[in-house]
């Protein structure tokens, strides 16, 4: 291991910090009824962020790759795409528990992803080196995935303003919830976003490795197919008025159990990657 | 001379003794209002009489030459109504005398409201004082009474913090617009009646600085004088099933006797409008919109319950000053009592009292919810 203290796996874990210090501020925040600076929110996220941009930075120059190559690296490039949207997107809301949310969601995949150590093994699931157009798949749909993770929390927070408003019962979390109107027309423009980046990077897909069976297990095709088409008959169902309000909101929830399930299937159990079966840890980089 | 002293009857019933299903069935129409005034005026024992009807309480204030008139109250309102005094009795308020008066200052401070310390009611006793001055039912006492009242009121709102803060139904509906559509330009205000509190709540939309506000009443000029005020526009009131869905929040407050939005008309606006909510807030008694609309996807409705439910918690600490202000009033009602009744004693039960009471039995009683003969 490397002396020098920051690593990519110290900067990831300083980012993770940062995220997790956001988490706690709004909890604590709406446990004893404390004001919540929003502008606090945000710079503790933008901060976590950038640590942790460096952080994949560092990890893409020792597998010279993007670094999406194990499940370690995959579940902390979604909390990346997510926060990074939610730094781009959350702005436009007057409220501030978007970012509490956000923390959350960046924390959860955060503690998902060390949760077992052999994930971030030396073996890498793809010769990205090879064939840089495998990169540019994987980070977009991954991407995509992000903005998936997104409309769960979205979709989640109309749910609580919803039932709030439904029950007539306003808590003291209410106010700081975004109004319906604005939940719901950010929950459709990431539903397109995302639904545009999975169809790019399975467009990339199908234009490099047409032809060519066994470059794609149809098991990861069946699996990236079917969470696109999950999503863009969201979609069309939202765009023709079919699915609207609070079912649309429930679907932009329950719908991320699909990319969540896919990522297991296109990623594969650890005995399924040839070189995991002896998982090493990828060795440590510093600047 | 008479050695009796004036006696001032109270009846009524409120939010705070009858549930809003009973209070719609309480409700006086215009006719009934009329008819009961009638009776009143009919008894050769009431010199003097006020209803002062709002959203949330009924209640009759009478001067009368003797203390039981204060039965034939009871009896004449339910006469009007075609119920029976049972149906009443389990809802209905007695007070006489200083408490009578007390309760009016509490009432017009606003310590009796579903939303304490609000402003409103004020206003609304008011314009019924007024109302009943042209009418001629008002004499010296209630004269005295209610001129008290508003300085009464007045002084509570200075000496103590039972107005603290700004909480209505108006705020509170204009808060629950802002959490379903964030800012209101966007936002399409429709008005149906010409309540004093949707009028209220139309003038906290545009403060919000809510979209365009349009107004449909059965009197057409009506509509278009408040479209003047409110810079807005007036919809026929025909065209009312045929344009809801173009508008965001609905706010009625009309004294109709059956449901004005239908389940299958606002079903129907539902359909003509994309996915944006709709939001109806109901200030009517009898209700302006059918219960069962809160069932539709993408509609919230709040009556006029709900808002004060909501309102609870903001006005937790005006609850605090409530004891204060009780105590202020009723020292001052009962130093006003004693100048226009120098006689009166104090407060026994009703139910106590004898069927013929003499001087100093008849006066100054009270009781709560007490059964009606």
């Amino acid at each position: 291991m490397d002396s020098t203290f920051l690593t990519d796996r110290t900067a990831i874990a300083i980012g993770a910090g940062f995220y997790t210090t956001g988490l706690l501020y709004g909890a604590w925040s709406l446990l004893f009824r404390r004001r919540h600076s929003r502008i606090g929110g945000y710079a503790l996220m933008a901060l976590g962020w950038l640590v942790h941009t460096y952080g994949l930075f560092l990890r893409g120059q020792i597998t010279n790759s993007c670094p999406v190559g194990n499940r370690f690296e995959i579940l902390q490039f979604v909390a990346w795409s997510c926060t990074l949207l939610y730094l781009i997107v959350g702005p436009a809301f007057r409220t501030s528990l978007f970012g509490f949310f956000s923390a959350g969601m960046a924390v959860l995949l955060g503690v998902l992803s060390i949760a077992v150590p052999a994930w971030d093994s030396a073996a890498r699931l793809r010769p990205f080196g090879a064939d840089p157009w495998v990169a540019v798949h994987a980070s977009i749909a991954l991407f995509g995935y992000g903005v998936f993770a997104l409309l769960a929390l979205t979709s989640l927070m109309y749910l609580l303003q919803h039932r709030n408003l439904r029950r007539k019962r306003l808590d003291h979390a209410a106010p700081l919830l975004p109004s319906i109107v604005d939940l719901d027309q950010i929950n459709l423009r990431l539903l397109a976003a995302g639904v545009a980046l999975l169809t790019i990077a399975i467009a990339i897909a199908g234009t490099n490795w047409h032809g060519q069976p066994g470059v794609v297990a149809p098991a990861k095709l069946f699996a990236t197919v079917t969470v696109w088409l999950c999503y863009a008959f969201a979609l069309v169902q939202r765009l023709r008025q079919r699915c609207i309000a609070e079912r649309f909101a429930r679907f932009g929830l329950l719908l991320f159990l699909a990319p969540l399930l896919s990522l297991w299937v296109v990623i594969g159990p650890p005995h399924a990657t040839p070189a995991a079966t002896a998982p090493q840890p990828v060795p440590e980089r510093t600047p | 001379m008479s050695c009796r002293p004036p006696q001032l009857l109270l009846l009524g019933v409120s939010h705070q003794t009858a549930p809003l299903e009973v209070r719609e069935r309480l409700a006086l129409t215009p006719a009934k209002h009329t008819a009961l005034a009638a009776e009143l005026r009919a008894d050769s024992a009431v010199s003097e009489y006020c209803i002062l009807a709002t959203c949330n309480r009924l209640e009759i204030y009478a001067v009368a030459s003797e203390p039981a008139a204060g039965p034939r109250l009871a009896e004449s309102f339910c006469h009007i109504q075609a119920i029976e005094p049972a149906v009443l009795a389990p809802y209905a308020v007695e007070r006489q005398g200083a408490a009578a008066v007390a309760h009016l200052f509490a009432v017009a401070a606003g310590l009796d409201s579903q939303m304490v310390g609000e402003t409103e009611i004020l206003g609304q006793v008011k314009d019924t004082y007024a109302g009943a001055c042209t009418a001629g039912h008002i004499g010296p006492v209630l004269n005295r009474v209610f001129q008290k009242t508003f300085q009464s009121a007045k002084l509570v709102r200075s000496e103590t913090a039972i107005g603290a803060g700004q909480v209505s139904v108006a705020t509170v509906a204009v808060a629950l617009a802002e959490r379903i559509f964030g800012e209101l330009r966007r936002s399409r205000v429709l008005v149906i009646g010409a309540g004093d509190i949707a009028e209220k709540t139309a003038k906290a939309l545009r403060n919000r600085e809510a979209g365009a506000i349009a107004f449909a009443n059965r009197t057409a000029g009506r509509a278009e004088e408040l479209a003047r005020e409110f810079s807005g526009s007036a919809l026929p009131f025909a065209q009312l099933g045929t344009a809801l869905g173009g508008f965001d929040i609905v706010v009625s407050s009309t004294s109709a006797p059956e449901p004005l939005l239908t389940l299958p008309m606002v079903y129907g606006a539902m359909r003509a409008r994309s996915s944006r909510p709709l939001f109806l807030i109901d200030l009517a008694l009898p209700r302006d919109i059918a219960p069962a609309v809160a069932e539709l996807p993408n509609v919230y409705l709040y009556n006029l319950d709900d808002l004060a439910g909501l309102a609870e918690e903001n006005i937790a600490h005006r609850r605090a000053e409530i004891a204060r202000a009780r105590a202020l009033l009723e020292t001052r009602a009962t130093a006003l009592w004693q100048k226009l009744a120098p006689n009166a004693t104090d407060t026994t039960e009703i139910e106590s009292r004898p069927s013929a009471p003499d001087c100093h039995q008849g006066s100054d009683q009270a009781s709560v919810s007490a059964p009606l003969p």
